[in-house]
């Protein structure tokens, strides 16, 4: 009987892991520092999109200077005293200090070309963007503050799922935040959800696939399930670019793929379509 | 030795006094701790052999399933199949029948008893389809203003192929979304296993119960020992650090109700556990019916409320 759990995925690694981070892990190309910051972390040489982190993914989007950040001094607690090879706390402390982020989501009020939006982006560089209690916090108050401004949300996800080392609390954040969406739908906002690799999991389960526009990276892992424990449970083969965008647009559950540079003109064209405020 | 009735009925009242939004009143923490010190005097915190026991218990292979629930529970039980789009999923089974003289629409994950059941209803996982017949049947029930009675037991939703290409992610959220505007009173019960996405799909409840020795969790033992140990041998350790036992999910105010079972687990008397179950159910039912459809859906402010951050 199959007793491995099917929606956790928080270490998965669809593509083998380069040697170094600014190697593109598909043709091999390396990177200086400030080339992959100018390329918007896009690889020159075969277009394969890096993993972004949550800060820099909001400069590349927002008008300079109108980002105003919200609830950022949310922080974890452990509310299980989780311990499995480390204690959790020891994982959030150091998560904290290589990513200089309280946890995996940044939340707050910009504009975008001029149109304002309430933005809610993830950082998978915090534990996997795992989604526990602080992520859905921070996505739940996002969605009151749209609300509450008249504005659209615009969500970035990039996450492994929820976080097990909050248990079944991390499991409550499914419903936490689609409870949030729906009392934004009832406020007559929109909320246009931008999947970047990967998303899957508990958060793939919730929010991210219910914004009213979905929109995909080249490449970006959206399954519920990981490629390795869909092989391990079915034993079935894995078709080319499983869960990937492209499949994902191909049957038909995402609205478009955006590469990254053309992101922010699609998100200001869409601001435009929703009539968010200038 | 399994908790008290007196024991679980203190779990309870301690979970819903926690669960009060205005709780930091000097009257009502005073009564949280008399009730705390109550209970640490009756028991301590279930034991990791507690928890472990629980988890055999809510995948013991005679445990009652969602149907012999049903078929206890339900007069004049119709089944209704199919999604509308293209299947019909056995691991979820769907339909309408009476509750003491009042109809109700019942959803429930169905595990299978023989080898050929077991395959065909893939061990309780439901496909996207099954989430949709789900959906499909709830609204029905809104239309005409019947209770929606949910019943979990799913070791998770199917991780397949055609599962990943037919939208397994979306559906479970559409699900949960669904289950959010519903403005009838529903009620969930995890009756076994409580596994994950695939069981919150249909949990998103007005009350939500479950059975003393049923599991709710973020991920199976062994796939969070396969994960953070490397080794699915862990388990039962595993198990003991993310502690998916009744008793937990009420203090953490996950879940509002744990149902007594018969000594020594559901499987060993499955008429006795229906009685418990129906009376939680009715119990559930007449505390929610009169309350107006819109008010109903202040279900979603208990939801996001749930969480633990400084």
């Amino acid at each position: 009987m199959a007793k491995i759990d099917v929606s956790i995925e928080t270490d998965e690694q669809p593509v083998p892991p380069p040697k170094h981070p600014n190697t593109c892990p598909v043709c091999h190309s390396h990177y200086r520092d400030d080339e992959l910051e100018q390329s918007l972390w896009v690889c020159a040489h075969c277009g394969h999109h890096f993993t972004m982190r949550a800060r820099a993914r909001i400069d590349s989007l927002v008008d300079p200077g109108s980002f105003v950040e919200e609830s950022a001094d949310l922080h974890s607690e452990d509310p299980l005293g989780f311990f499995d090879l480390r204690p959790y706390v020891e994982r959030l402390a150091e998560a904290e200090m290589s990513t200089g982020l309280a946890d995996a989501m940044v939340t707050g009020q910009a504009a975008i070309e001029g149109r304002g939006c309430e933005l809610a982006v993830m950082d998978f560089s915090f534990m996997g963007g795992s989604m526990g209690s602080v992520v859905g916090e921070k996505f739940s108050r996002a969605c009151d503050s749209a609300a509450e401004h008249g504005m659209p949300l615009v969500t970035v996800t990039g996450s492994g799922g929820a976080r097990m080392q909050e248990g079944i609390l991390a499991l409550m954040q499914l419903p936490k935040t689609v409870c949030a969406v729906e009392d934004l739908r009832d406020a007559g906002q929109a909320m246009i959800s931008v999947m970047a690799h990967p998303t899957t999991g508990g958060v793939l389960a919730s929010f991210a696939t219910l914004g009213d526009v979905l929109l995909a990276e080249p490449g970006a892992l959206m399954s519920f399930a990981g490629p390795r424990v869909v092989e391990s449970i079915t034993r079935e083969k894995l078709p080319d670019g499983f869960g990937r965008a492209e499949q994902n647009l191909r049957f038909g559950h995402v609205d478009a793929i955006v590469p990254r540079p053309e992101l922010r003109t699609t998100l200001s064209r869409l601001l435009r379509l929703f009539d968010a405020p200038e | 030795m399994p908790p008290s009735e007196h024991e679980l009925r203190l779990r309870e009242r301690l979970g819903r006094l926690r669960n009060m939004p205005l709780l930091g009143g000097a009257k009502l923490s005073g009564e949280l701790d008399r009730l705390q010190r109550q209970l640490d005097r009756i028991r301590q915190q279930p034991t990791d052999e507690d928890i472990w026991r629980s988890v055999q218990l809510a995948r013991h292979e005679e445990r009652p399933y969602t149907l012999d629930y049903v078929e206890r529970i339900l007069d004049d039980w119709f089944e209704l199949h199919g999604d509308r789009g293209s299947a019909d999923d056995g691991a979820m089974v769907c339909g309408l029948g009476k509750l003491d003289g009042r109809t109700v629409a019942l959803v429930g994950q169905q595990k299978g008893r023989d080898i050929q059941e077991r395959t065909s209803r893939r061990f309780g996982m439901p496909n996207p389809e099954g989430y949709r017949k789900a959906i499909r049947v709830m609204e029905l029930a809104n239309t005409h203003g019947f209770p929606v009675i949910s019943l979990v037991d799913t070791p998770g939703a199917y991780p397949g192929v055609a599962a990943e290409q037919h939208g397994q992610g979306g559906a479970i959220a559409s699900s949960q979304a669904a289950m959010a505007r519903l403005t009838v009173p529903t009620v969930a019960c995890v009756i076994g296993e409580g596994g994950s996405g695939g069981a919150i799909a249909i949990a998103l409840a007005d009350r939500v119960l479950m059975l003393e020795h049923a599991i709710y969790s973020v991920i199976s033992p062994e796939g969070c020992a396969l994960i953070l140990w490397r080794d699915a041998g862990e388990a039962k350790k595993a198990a003991a650090a993310f502690k998916p036992d009744a008793a937990h999910c009420l203090e953490l105010g996950v879940i509002d109700g744990i149902v007594p079972e018969p000594e020594g687990g559901a499987h060993t008397d499955p008429d006795a556990a229906a009685r418990l179950l129906t009376e939680a159910l009715r119990d559930a039912l007449d505390d929610l019916v009169d309350v107006p459809g819109e008010e109903l859906r202040r279900r979603r402010a208990k939801f996001r409320s749930l969480g633990v951050f400084a």
